[in-house]
This record gives structure tokens, C-alpha cells and sequence, in this order.
């Protein structure tokens, strides 16, 4: 039991996790105190040195080999809580890290305090707003306890729903009431499954559960109670309805960071569950049920996307289809199989491009609206010469989620099909190479028109700024660079997952 | 029967209930009450599971109780949030439902809705 106890016992570098959380936390109350335009400030000078914490999480993690630990207060679970950080946290603590300052950069031209004013309050909620997403999707990767993890998801939505409705459009605040009450019919049945698996085996504690978890009935329908409750949260088919309106109908920035990270928040809960609290179940037909709803997810988000009219509503439906291929990996990385390793590593591999890629594509899609005033798909002609670099960021986001090489799409779905074909089960690989076709169809939708000779040059309402077009396709080469991740990458992923689950190798 | 599994029972009632109410009424705080009526379904079966004792063998465990008031307050400030949001939007538009198609009302024939 060496694994077990050193997962209770505090690791050197630990107090980096406390950090990671605590930082933006320090940003949101000094925002809320000090108020007005220094909340812009803060939440911009606090950034840089959130990603350096990340990135240190992460080199620490890679240096020793073995996950960090912090047991909060020196109370060890089951009556304490402990913060861990494996290597699968500290990729997504970076991606968040990159992401959330990307989306600030940007979102500086559209969330100023006017000149003269002490306080308006869009700006003021968004940067505080921002920093809390921050830190409840830090908790999410760090937490070590399920109860933990309960009011962190909830964290995260009280930070995400007010994102969605910020400029107080009707549209938007449907979009938002709508998004919270999903959000909150899977928050409360993720507690119910707590509240059985608490009942059952007296901890909360992910390494303390997972060696005591035993296939019985009540940890089966505590499984299931948690795994609808997430689904709800991470948007899967068919209880996507919420997500469309939702990112479309936000600010760019917000957009991109509800696409890029929030959805994935609570996937990375779905992950944990399943391959770190449960591995001790049997669940074939669970994960069947989880692939086949991916499966409907990829078919039915790309066809709409195909339909849409508006270019934001089109991205927002190839975010319901992307997340489709996430479920994708839960039969094929199940089992301990030799493919298992694979489809593990091709499924955080799609979180991830499609984190990048996805905010690019928002952030590009909100610098054509800005420009042009609107965001109809029709009337996009002559684009690419008025916003080269804006319709290039696009594009390279696109790459991604066609999944066509060299992009983290293509490696994240070669793996899966990789594990589909070497396991015989075909049906996915299919269900996969026709999303690849379906994402080519709605990106090439965006494209032609944009890269057509438009008969006459394209009114622009005002120039974009270099620098956010710059923001946007910094994001889409990040996710592009992904496909060219080397073994050690792969290597790092695995820091801290059990043997018998990751796989022989 | 005991007054544990008769708790149970009722946890189980008032969580059925409250999903019901959740997925079938249109109206927004009607869905809103449904879901405060699930989640003190979830707070009773914690409180069952606090008198089980389930992790030290006391007679009444606390760290459950420590989560049902933690949830109390999550729900409390969830139910804050949506009812603040549905304001704003009886406000904008008079309207009460979420469907896109639903005719508005004039907004002081909504407020008491």
C-alpha cells in the first residue's frame, strides 16, 4: 500500500496547488474591493503569474515522476481533503492557463471602463468573472474529493452563467436561465451519487475510494446518478439543448473560454470518475451507452452546424459534435487492454486541441462580427482579404477539427481509431472518419465564401487590431503544434494513473 | 416500519417530485421550485445517511452535516442567481417562459407571475 499511503502525506512543491487556487481567488477580492478600472489590471497582471504557477505544477510533476499532494491543514482524508495534481492535471491546469489569458488579452478592447468613469458593470463582472472561471476550474483539475469537486463544478457555473449574459440582450438571458437550470439538474444529481458513495464506504477521498469501491449495487446506481448529472453539465446528446444558444450568444471571449474549458471541467470529472474512483466496476454497457450518445453527438452537432445561418451558432454546434468524440474513448480506454494506453491518450488529446482550436475559432468569429457587424455565413465574401490573419486562425482551427494532419485533431482521433480498429470495434472508427468529413463540410461552409473573390471589396466597420487578430491565431497554431506532441508528452499524460488501468505498454 | 427507511422513502418522494416538476413544467420558477424540492430530497438522504454513521461508527456521523448545510448554501445561491436572472428578464421582455416563441406580456402583468 506505498501508492496509498503516499498519496495522504503532503509532497515537496505541494503548497504550488494552494497557490494555483488561491491566486486568482486574491484577484477576485481585490477587484470586488479596490473596484472600478483596476479590476481590468488586476485580473491582467495576475495572469503571467497564474501561468507560471501552472507551468511549474507541471515541470515539478515531470521532474519527480510522480504526482503532487497537498493535504489541506495537515488533516489526512477520510476527515480531511487532499489537493492532488497527476500529470493529466497539470496539462489541463496549463491549457487553462493559456486559454483564460488569451481570452483577457483579447477581451481588454471589448471590456474597458470608459474614459471618465470610475465603475461601468459589464467590465467589472467580466474581470472578476473571469478570475473566479479561473479558480473554480483550477479546483476542478486539483480537487481530491468528491464533495470537494461537487462545489467546485458549482463554482464554476455560478462563474460561467452570468459570462453568458453580460450585455443583458433577452436572448442571452434565456440562454443563461436555460444553462443554469441543466447546469443545476446535473449538480444535484451529482450529489445524490456523493451522497451514496458516501453512504457506502464513509470517504470521499478519489485514491481512498477507488481502493475500497466494489462492484454492488449502490456504487452502481451512485455511477450512474453522477455520469447523467456531468453529461448534463458537459453538454453531451441529447442534453446539449442548452449549450448552442449559450456560446453563441456570448461575448467572444466568454465564448471561448465556455467552449475551450468550462464543458471540459466537468468532462475531466467524467474521466476521473470512471478510470480513478471506478475502475473496480464492470461497465461494459455503461461505456457502450456513453460512445453511442458521442457517436449520436458527433452526427447530429455536425449536421446542424451544417444548417447554421450564423457563423458563432455554427462553431457552437461543432462544439456539441467535438464533444462527442470525448465519449468515444470510454470503451476503447476501459479494460486494460493493450489499445487502452492509446485511446486514453487520443481522448485528453482531443481536449485539448479542441480547447485551443475551439477559442481560436470563437475569438476569430468575434473580430468578424466586430468588424463587419454581423455574422451571417452568406455574407462573408471577400473575408480572407479583409482579415487575412483572422480567416487564417479560423482555418487552422478547422484543420484541427477535421481532424486532417498536422494538428492535435488528427493525432487525438488517429489514436482512437488506432484503439478502434486494433479492438475491433469498427462502428466508432466510422462514426469517426464520417464527423471528420461532416466537420470538413462546415468549415469549408466558412471558407469558400470567405476565400472567394468578392465582386466587391467587403465593407468593414472598423479595423481589427493586429494584436487580437495575433491572440486568435496563436491559440490555432498551439492547437496545430499539439499533433506534433512527442512520446515524452505522452509519457508525462500517464504520471500518476494506475499501472493495471493505463494499460501495458 | 423505521423512521429511517420511512425518511428514505420520503427523500425518495420529494426527488421524484422535483424532477418531475423540473422536466415538465415550462414555466422557469416553476422549474426552480422543483429543483429546491429535489435538492431537500438529496439534503434528507444525507441526513439518513449522517445517522447510519457510516465512517466512524459514531452515532451520528458529522461530516455529512457538514455537507448538507455546504449544499444549503450552494442551492440557496443557486435559486438567488436563477430567480435574479428570470427578473431581468420579466424586466426586458414581460415574458415568463423560455420558448423563443411564447407571446410577451406587458411587463406589469408579468412581475407577479
Amino acid at each position: 500500500m506505498l501508492a496509498l499511503a503516499s498519496a495522504l502525506t503532503t509532497t515537496a512543491g505541494g503548497y504550488l496547488l494552494v497557490l494555483a487556487i488561491i491566486l486568482p481567488v486574491i484577484g477576485i477580492l481585490l477587484s470586488l474591493v479596490i473596484g472600478g478600472r483596476h479590476a481590468e489590471r488586476i485580473a491582467l497582471a495576475l495572469m503571467p503569474v497564474g501561468f507560471g504557477i501552472a507551468l511549474a505544477i507541471a515541470i515539478e510533476i515531470w521532474r519527480t515522476g510522480k504526482p503532487l499532494v497537498y493535504i489541506l491543514g495537515g488533516w489526512t482524508p477520510p476527515l480531511g481533503i487532499a489537493l492532488r495534481a497527476d500529470g493529466f492535471s497539470a496539462v489541463m491546469l496549463v491549457t487553462a492557463a493559456l486559454v483564460v489569458p488569451a481570452a483577457g488579452y483579447f477581451a481588454r478592447a471589448n471590456f474597458q471602463t470608459p474614459q471618465g468613469q470610475f465603475e461601468a458593470r459589464a467590465p467589472l463582472a467580466f474581470w472578476t468573472l473571469l478570475q473566479a472561471l479561473w479558480a473554480a476550474l483550477n479546483i476542478v483539475f486539483l480537487g481530491g474529493d468528491l464533495f470537494n469537486l461537487y462545489v467546485a463544478l458549482e463554482l464554476l457555473t455560478f462563474a460561467a452563467v452570468p459570462l453568458v449574459c453580460l450585455d443583458g440582450r433577452p436572448e442571452t438571458l434565456i440562454a443563461a436561465l436555460r444553462y443554469l437550470l441543466f447546469a443545476l439538474f446535473g449538480s444535484v444529481f451529482y450529489l445524490l451519487g456523493v451522497a451514496l458513495l458516501y453512504g457506502t464506504y464513509g470517504t470521499l477521498d478519489i485514491v481512498l475510494l477507488s481502493a475500497r469501491v466494489r462492484a454492488e449495487p449502490a456504487v452502481y446506481v451512485a455511477a450512474g446518478l453522477m455520469t447523467a448529472g456531468l453529461l448534463a453539465k458537459t453538454a453531451l446528446f441529447p442534453l446539449h439543448l442548452w449549450l448552442p444558444p449559450a456560446h453563441a450568444n456570448a461575448p467572444a471571449p466568454a465564448s471561448a473560454v465556455l467552449s475551450a474549458l468550462v464543458v471540459k471541467g466537468s468532462f475531466f470529472l467524467i474521466v476521473r470518475l470512471w478510470f480513478d474512483v471506478l475502475p473496480a466496476l464492470t461497465i461494459e454497457a455503461a461505456t457502450s451507452i456513453l460512445a453511442t450518445l458521442g457517436a449520436a453527438a458527433i452526427l447530429f452537432g455536425s449536421i446542424l452546424a451544417l444548417r447554421q445561418e450564423r457563423l458563432k451558432l455554427l462553431i457552437a454546434y461543432s462544439t456539441v459534435a467535438q464533444i462527442g468524440y470525448l465519449f468515444l474513448m470510454f470503451p476503447l480506454a476501459t479494460g486494460g487492454h493493450p489499445w487502452s494506453a492509446d485511446a486514453w491518450n487520443g481522448g485528453v488529446l482531443q481536449v485539448l486541441s479542441h480547447a485551443f482550436a475551439k477559442a481560436a475559432m470563437f475569438l476569430a468569429a468575434g473580430l468578424v462580427a466586430e468588424s463587419l457587424g454581423h455574422d451571417r455565413i452568406s455574407d462573408l465574401r471577400g473575408l480572407g482579404r479583409a482579415m487575412p490573419m483572422t480567416v487564417f486562425a479560423f482555418g487552422l482551427g478547422g484543420l484541427s477539427l477535421m481532424g486532417l494532419p498536422p494538428s492535435g485533431g488528427f493525432a487525438a482521433k488517429w489514436l482512437l481509431v488506432k484503439a478502434s480498429v486494433e479492438s475491433g470495434q469498427w462502428l466508432w472508427a466510422v462514426v469517426m472518419l464520417a464527423g471528420g468529413l461532416l466537420a470538413g463540410g462546415y468549415v469549408y461552409r466558412v471558407l469558400a465564401p470567405a476565400l472567394a473573390n468578392g465582386s466587391t471589396p467587403l465593407e468593414t466597420r472598423k479595423s481589427t487590431s493586429r494584436s487580437r487578430e495575433a491572440i486568435a491565431l496563436a491559440l490555432a497554431f498551439v492547437a496545430v503544434l499539439l499533433g506534433l506532441a512527442p512520446a515524452g508528452f505522452f509519457t508525462f499524460l500517464q504520471i500518476g494513473r494506475s499501472a493495471a488501468m493505463a494499460g501495458l505498454q | 416500519m423505521s423512521t429511517a427507511i420511512l425518511a428514505g422513502l420520503t427523500g425518495a418522494a420529494l426527488i421524484g417530485l422535483g424532477l418531475y416538476g423540473l422536466i415538465t413544467h415550462p414555466h422557469p420558477l416553476r422549474k426552480i421550485l422543483a429543483f429546491n424540492l429535489l435538492g431537500s430530497g438529496v439534503f434528507l438522504i444525507f441526513g439518513i445517511i449522517a445517522r447510519k454513521g457510516a465512517a466512524a461508527g459514531f452515532a451520528a456521523d458529522p461530516v455529512p452535516q457538514a455537507m448538507v448545510i455546504t449544499g444549503i448554501v450552494v442551492a440557496f445561491s443557486a435559486t438567488a442567481l436563477a430567480v435574479a436572472l428570470l427578473l431581468r428578464l420579466v424586466q426586458e421582455t414581460g415574458r415568463t417562459t423560455l420558448r423563443p416563441d411564447a407571446p410577451a406580456k406587458p411587463p406589469d402583468a408579468g412581475a407577479d407571475a
